[in-house]
């Protein structure tokens, strides 16, 4: 059955739980214990052939085994560039190399420990339920499939296109759409969030996730993905990172460590014939020695690690990626699409003020609009009673009379008094279209009308025109509600980060032109689409894309399905439409628009760490080689010794100390790959300066300090 | 006092070309994207049978430099091989098999590496006819390949990148020919020699016999420094008095060799569309320009070394017209440009001035580089360099516009991985195997021991990077050397040609993203001071083995 | 992709544009070059020839020796630089010794002529120029320092049996200075010197 550890939590404690995520992210030694036994199994060299770099030094390693077995019996270590070297020094160098192979599969293990951490959560949703599988559905004859026959079956034995009856208490089977019923269902398990949502058929709320639960009424789901390939099986894939597909950046990024290290194996392989002539050539375990320091191991051990890491920051963000790819492309954004509503400003409008016309008493205006109101049950309705509550104009909780529900043709709601008064609230042109039934409205007023509502809109706010006809046939406009857009606060501070990170926002709206040009200046945004339909988002879309700007954008609607498959970035609401899921290629399982945001970020620390530890890995290389070099040669050519300019005790111990070094680096950086570099929402230029003091430069002096430090220690080890 | 001459020597170079910058980068610029053909370019077409107007995908631009290099190649080795019957042969007979090849692969791949010395072994004939052409064509071959590198970048979901035979002709007739028709002509009033009177036989003033050597020095002499070739007429190349007779010829050879390579940072900044990108990889190839100068200027005026300090300096190998500063302004300007002529003898330099024209070939020939080569060698590390460079301010990496996938990086990759290969295994090949190794000890290495190395990792690096220059006392008229060297040659000029033309491609078929807060800007000092990091790391970190086992070896004892 | 057609067609352009390039640049450029050169500057473009009374006796830009058939140095002529070049300045065989900083050869060398020099001259070993001391890279170096000019005078003068201030007052008139005033270094071109030390003597 499936886990319910959420589904009492309030939205207080759900944010504690996400704290509690983040502070799993922090490394731990029990983790690193953990990851020990996959760390060794990866040392098969059939799974360690894929990243060349580790490869390498797993052959390097075994080769010195080897030598090192063989040693005793051919005459003790060979000495290498004119310099003897002790009994232990093959050993040294062995265990070490070994090492660190072990320390890059540990980085990678335990990355993929923490996913799998997570994906068993996600995995107890996916237990094997029961299926009330239709046979013989005909949607025209028995839409709820009353009538017909109904056969169980293992969900996992669903095919794409079946249908099935689920009734409250039961396990949804299997991703799919309600083609029939109302059910609210509990989707704790997916998304943490307690509040059952309602899924009906017909329209953006039909979509079901497998492992969810019915908790009310009855509905007939249609199967809309394979067993093995749900949702949840997606994101179990990914977070373990077993079905993890590289990325185009990163398989360029292992080109050029792939050719990097394919330098360095010539320059290896090249040396000993060359240094022949000089009678200095090296013995194979210094020479494997300085090719394994060389080929960029820090970033070719931890770079799976940083991957995975990625991919997981996206999860404890509640944030489904169903590619590498789209992490990737979320760091490249140009262009990112809000909608207004739930992102800009709070979702409802609330009315802060009843501007009166000239003949009309303030009292009536709020009297009429309270009352066609008091039924209304969205929060603007309901902001209304309350605002004339807070005016003094109380209209009690109910009334007599029959209730004009909002239709989308009408665009108007109201209310129809017993006396025969209709009040009716709502745009001005259906408002105006409704008393034009009767007769036209006198000009004066219209202009008048005009000048309110044009005010209104140029503030922002969306203007509710009231209006009445009584039963004696006087038709009056009453005056008009400003509903006000709230922006949500610390907006436009947000959006000047984003401009100088180089993100240009742009305000999808529904509204008029004016409205929403008020709330995009008070937000701060570079740019609105007004009165936006799917269509005009897509054409915005695709106008942005033909300027070369990367575009990322919010949907729920399967109206939105084009669109969002448009965008390079289409993150789809939760609580969304599985077509405009199916178009995306992330959702968001808390349905937060402004996610965007931080999804942007956590593609942008992707490449980041990767570049700084790519940087800091090929910086290391100076000082080892001031390690190496030297310690290679100076038997045959003294005067190389100027070259050690770490002044390293021997030849052997400087070999073995930029070995160590190379070794330990690794796992002194997995928390680093782990937790991705600190991303700061400033200008290109700026970051690169930053990165490359700190990588780049602290890359070539770190390991003259490391290299020496340890050089001090095994400077003890007799021998050495 | 020496040291403020010297100073004046570079700011007067420096000036010199600061002056050109602008107009023959633009000139340049205009060159290869006007739309109008000069009448001679019209009827050259129709002779050769090319419609100037079509362009090429970036397949057919290869096919093309490919054809005419294979076609240039077969035609000097037939011409050195048919060279007892041909005129103004001076009576020299037909060059051996090997060298003709070595000879022809070398001057194609616009390397200019002799292994022969001219006096001995060639007529006018192939001099001209022969080696000069190829000084001209090879050089505009590798500006038609920078050019159609810069298009990738200018253009925009295109499917060709320019018509390599229109290229080639106007590179030759509107670039080299007249600046070589100028400049040929201030060199013969300077004392350069043209003519065609063989050896002449004269009285010395003490009594003696001497043999004065003539020939059409100045019209080869011109365009070996500015097509970056560096073939000498004459054994002693650029040392030879009668092909630079005093140290103003000598300044303004430097100028020759040096205006194309960095007036074409200029042509591409045009290009696309924006100078100060241009300007940015001039400031990365003068920046390590200067500081290789001043090493080498040090290290000679220092006179480290048992010889240099018996003498007092180190004047070995040296002219003392030129002295030790227009030597080194000469030897550092002909490794950094790919041309490779030699005003003084680097097998005599002290070890570690000696290691530095060798540090400037295993640059890649790109500070500022061969005419071309040069720009296209910095485009590719810059390509490297906004792939790290792009990682660490989080996007994918994108230059002037076009993203650097995969594909990008594996045709950059494999680009820096060409050169560096060659030189190592060459020179590993050299010594690894036994019986060539005998023979390489034998008869090629001049100087016994260390330097002996450095002869042969000299050659084997200067050929792979299409230097050209040497430390002469190797001789390299052997079966395996001029084989290995050959191939090397040709290898390195044409591997990469294809790699860059691929890139062309590539980008040329990108669309152009806009620049944005967020893109890495690559016209500022930051990224100058990452492309020469990535630029001297990349070498640092691929040579400095085997530095140490030749002129550091030598030089710190 | 191309057909082979089009490909072999590459070739074809190929061979003609080698040809015509050929033409242009191999023969009716060098021969332009030529004909301004020698109608404009026929001195220069044949050598700067050096006469004496009508008879060639070398190029001032090209070094010769001084040494009698056996090699030893002419105690009345001005001595260049040693040459590599052939059995030295071997106008045919233009060369430098290419011998590295540490070669054995070239130690041995320089101590044999610093020896040489000093007992030819009369001279501290001490305070022979460096250029005196070392082969030039082509081994027709026309020069020497002004230096090692000065340090021959003495020996000049008493072969010559001239006053060793007009000899002396002749090498401080040869000394050619760097070339605008900066370029290079000072020096005396030998040939020229020992042409006009011939007509001091008459």
């Amino acid at each position: 059955m499936s886990t319910t550890t959420l589904s009492q939590a309030t939205p207080q404690e759900l944010e504690k739980s996400h704290a509690k995520k983040t502070m799993a992210t922090a490394f731990n030694f029990a983790q690193l214990l953990n990851a020990f036994p996959g760390a060794f199994r990866k040392l098969d060299p059939r799974l360690m052939w894929r990243n060349p770099v580790m490869f390498i030094v797993e052959v390097g390693a075994a080769l010195t085994t080897i030598l090192a077995v063989a040693e005793p019996f051919l005459g003790g270590p060979q000495s290498s560039g004119g310099t003897p070297v002790p009994a232990s020094f093959t050993w040294g160098i062995a265990v070490w190399l070994w090492l660190t192979v072990i320390f890059a599969n540990l980085a990678e293990s335990v990355a993929e420990g923490r996913g799998k951490a997570q994906a068993d959560s996600l995995r107890k949703t996916r237990t094997s339920t029961i299926a009330h599988r239709v046979t013989g559905y005909e949607a025209s004859v028995d839409p709820a499939a009353e009538r017909s026959l109904t056969q169980e079956v293992s969900s996992a034995e669903l095919h794409l296109g079946d249908i099935l009856v689920v009734v409250a208490g039961e396990l949804i089977p299997g991703d799919g759409d309600i083609i029939w019923g109302i059910a609210s269902i509990d989707e704790s398990a997916i998304t943490g969030e307690s509040a059952p949502v309602v899924r009906e058929s017909g329209g953006d709320r039909s979509a079901v996730t497998g492992g969810t639960r019915v908790l009310s009424d009855r509905i007939v789901v249609i199967v809309t993905s394979k067993p093995g390939e749900t949702f949840v099986d997606r994101m179990i894939g990914l977070v373990e990172g077993a079905s993890r597909q590289k990325t185009p950046n990163e398989i360029a990024l292992n080109i050029l460590l792939a050719s990097l290290s394919i330098i360095f194996v010539i320059v290896t392989l090249t040396l000993n014939p060359i240094a022949s002539y000089s009678a200095a050539t090296v013995s194979l375990p210094v020479l494997i020695a300085l090719l394994v320091c060389l080929i960029p191991t820090t970033i070719g051990a931890l770079l799976s690690a940083i991957d995975i890491a990625g991919m997981d920051r996206l999860v404890q963000h509640n944030v489904l990626a169903m590619s590498g790819r789209a992490v990737e492309a979320a760091g490249d954004v140009t262009t990112l699409l809000l909608d207004k509503t739930g992102t800009i400003t709070y979702g409802n409008r609330q009315a802060s003020e009843f501007v009166q016309l000239a003949d009309v008493s303030e009292q009536e205006l709020i009297r009429a609009a309270a009352l066609s109101s008091l039924s209304d049950p969205t929060p603007e309705g309901k902001s209304i009673v309350t605002l004339a509550d807070a005016q003094g104009v109380h209209v009690g909780t109910s009334v007599d009379g029959v209730i004009v529900p909002f239709t989308a043709q009408t665009r108007m709601s109201g209310l129809d008094l017993p006396d025969g008064t209709q009040i009716r609230k709502g745009a001005g042109s259906a408002v105006l279209a409704w008393l034009a039934e009767d007769e036209p409205t006198p000009s004066s007023v219209l202009i008048e009308l005009e000048t309110h509502v044009e005010h209104i809109s140029q503030s922002g706010g969306t203007p509710l025109v009231v209006a009445c006809k009584t039963s004696a046939g006087v038709n009056q406009i009453l005056g008009v509600v400003h509903l006000k857009d709230v922006v949500k606060e610390g907006l436009s501070e947000r959006f000047a980060e984003l401009r100088a990170m180089g993100i240009r926002t742009i305000m999808i709206t529904g509204d008029n032109p004016l409205t929403a040009k008020a709330i995009a200046a008070e937000a701060g945004v570079d740019d609105y689409l007004a009165e936006a339909t799917p269509e005009d988002k897509l054409a915005l879309i695709r106008r942005e894309q033909e300027g070369g700007n990367l575009v990322a954008m919010t949907g729920d609607g399967t109206n939105d399905a084009p669109a969002l498959a448009q965008a390079d970035v289409g993150v789809a609401m939760n609580t969304g439409t599985s077509a405009a899921k199916e178009a995306g290629n992330m959702v968001d399982l808390d349905s937060d628009p402004s996610k965007l945001i931080d999804i942007v970020r956590i593609g942008k620390q992707l490449l980041i760490t990767r570049g700084a530890l790519t940087t800091f890995s090929i910086a290391n290389d100076i000082a080892k080689y001031f390690a190496i070099i030297p310690a290679m040669f100076m038997g045959v050519f003294p005067g190389l010794a100027v070259l050690n300019i770490m002044n390293l005790h021997s030849p052997s111990s400087a070999v073995l100390s930029a070995i160590i070094f190379n070794a330990m680096i690794i796992i002194i950086l997995i928390p680093l790959a782990l937790r991705g570099v600190k991303y700061r929402p400033l200008s290109a230029s700026k970051i690169l300066s930053r990165n490359l003091l700190v990588y780049g430069l602290g890359g070539v002096i770190a390991p003259f300090i490391g290299i020496k430090l340890i050089d001090l220690i095994i400077s003890v080890i007799p021998g050495f | 006092m020496d040291t403020l001459f010297a100073i004046f020597q570079v700011a007067s170079l420096v000036l010199i070309l600061a002056l050109l910058y602008h107009p023959l980068g633009e000139y340049m610029a205009r060159i290869y994207t006007s739309t109008k053909d000069l009448k001679v370019e019209r009827g050259f077409y129709r002779l050769i049978g090319v419609e100037a107007r079509s362009e090429q995908t970036w397949q057919s631009y290869l096919r093309g430099v490919l054809a005419f290099s294979v076609t240039g190649l077969l035609f000097v080795y037939l011409l050195q091989r048919f060279q007892a019957v041909l005129p103004y042969s001076l009576g020299l007979p037909a060059v051996p098999e090997g060298l003709s090849f070595n000879t022809a692969a070398s001057f194609v791949a616009n390397t200019n590496w002799q292994s022969y010395s001219p006096e001995l072994t060639l007529g006018y004939t192939v001099q001209i006819a022969g080696l000069a052409v190829q000084n001209f064509v090879s050089a505009a071959v590798g500006i038609a390949v920078a050019i159609a590198l810069v298009r990738g970048f200018a253009r925009r979901k295109s499917g060709t990148i320019g018509n390599f035979w229109v290229d080639l002709t106007r590179g030759t007739l509107r670039l080299l020919l007249p600046i070589s028709l100028l400049g040929a002509v201030v060199l013969i009033a300077s004392g350069v020699i043209q003519n065609f009177n063989g050896f002449t036989e004269i009285s010395t003033l003490s009594g003696g016999v001497q043999h004065l050597p003539g020939g059409p020095v100045a019209s080869q002499e011109v365009i070996k420094n500015l097509g970056t070739n560096g073939g000498g007429f004459f054994n002693a190349n650029a040392a030879h008095p009668f092909e630079n007779p005093n140290a103003w010829t000598s300044l303004l050879q430097n100028v020759l060799m040096l205006m194309i390579p960095f007036s074409l940072t200029r042509t591409f900044g045009r290009m696309v569309g924006d100078p100060k990108q241009g300007h940015a990889i001039l400031a990365v190839m003068a920046t390590i320009f200067v500081t290789s100068l001043t090493f080498l200027t040090y290290l000679e005026l220092k006179g480290a070394g048992t010889a240099p300090q018996l003498a007092g300096a180190a004047m070995e190998g040296k002219e003392q017209r030129f002295g030790i500063f227009a030597s080194t302004l000469f030897g550092s300007t002909s490794t950094l440009t790919s041309t490779g002529a030699v005003n003084s003898m680097h097998d005599s330099y002290t070890a570690l001035g000696g290691m530095m024209p060798m540090i400037n070939m295993m640059l890649g020939e790109v500070t500022p580089g061969g005419v071309g080569s040069g720009l296209y060698g910095m485009l590719i590390l810059a390509v490297i360099a906004v792939f790290i460079g792009g990682l660490l301010v989080g996007r994918t990496p994108e230059y002037l516009g076009k993203k650097l996938g995969p594909k990008e990086i594996k045709l950059a990759s494999l680009f820096i991985l060409v050169t560096p290969t060659l030189a190592l295994v060459g020179t590993a090949l050299s010594f690894g195997i036994p019986a060539i190794r005998a023979d390489v000890e034998a008869t090629s290495i001049w100087n016994p021991g260390v330097h002996g190395l450095s002869e042969v990792l000299y050659a084997f690096t200067s050929a792979a990077n299409n230097n050209g220059s040497a430390f002469a006392g190797l001789t390299a008229n052997t079966p395996w050397l001029n084989t290995a060297l050959g191939i090397a040659m040709l290898l390195g000029r044409f591997i990469p040609i294809v790699f860059v033309l691929a890139l062309a491609g590539s980008l040329a078929a990108q669309d152009k993203v806009p620049a944005t807060a967020g893109t890495l800007p690559t016209h500022r000092p930051q990224f100058v001071g990452l492309l020469i990091g990535v630029t001297l790391i990349v070498t640092a970190l691929t040579y400095f083995p085997v530095l140490a086992l030749g002129p550091l070896a030598e030089g710190l004892l | 992709m191309s057909s082979p057609r089009t490909r072999i067609r590459h070739y074809w352009v190929a061979l003609r544009a080698m040809l015509i390039f050929t033409v242009a640049l191999g023969v009716l450029y060098p021969l332009a070059v030529t004909g301004i050169g020698q109608l404009a500057f026929p001195a220069q473009a044949n050598g700067s020839l050096a006469k004496v009374g009508g008879a060639t006796v070398g190029s001032a830009l090209l070094g010769q020796s001084f040494a009698d058939a056996d090699g030893n140095p002419l105690p009345e002529w001005f001595q260049p630089r040693p040459s590599a070049a052939g059995a030295g300045y071997d106008a045919g065989a233009s060369s430098g010794s290419n011998w590295g900083p540490e070669n054995a050869d070239l130690i041995a060398a320089i101590e044999q002529r610093k020896a040489q020099i000093a007992e030819f001259n009369g001279v501290s070993p001490g305070d022979i120029p460096a250029d005196a001391l070392t082969a030039s890279a082509s081994g027709l170096d026309p020069h020497i320092s002004p230096d090692y000019a000065r340090l021959q005078v003495a020996r000049v003068a008493a072969a010559r049996h001239l006053p060793e201030e007009s000899v002396r007052a002749l090498v401080e008139a040869k000394i050619h200075n760097r070339d605008l005033g900066y370029l290079g270094e000072p020096t005396v071109n030998v040939l020229q010197l020992n042409i006009a030390l011939d007509a001091l003597k008459g």
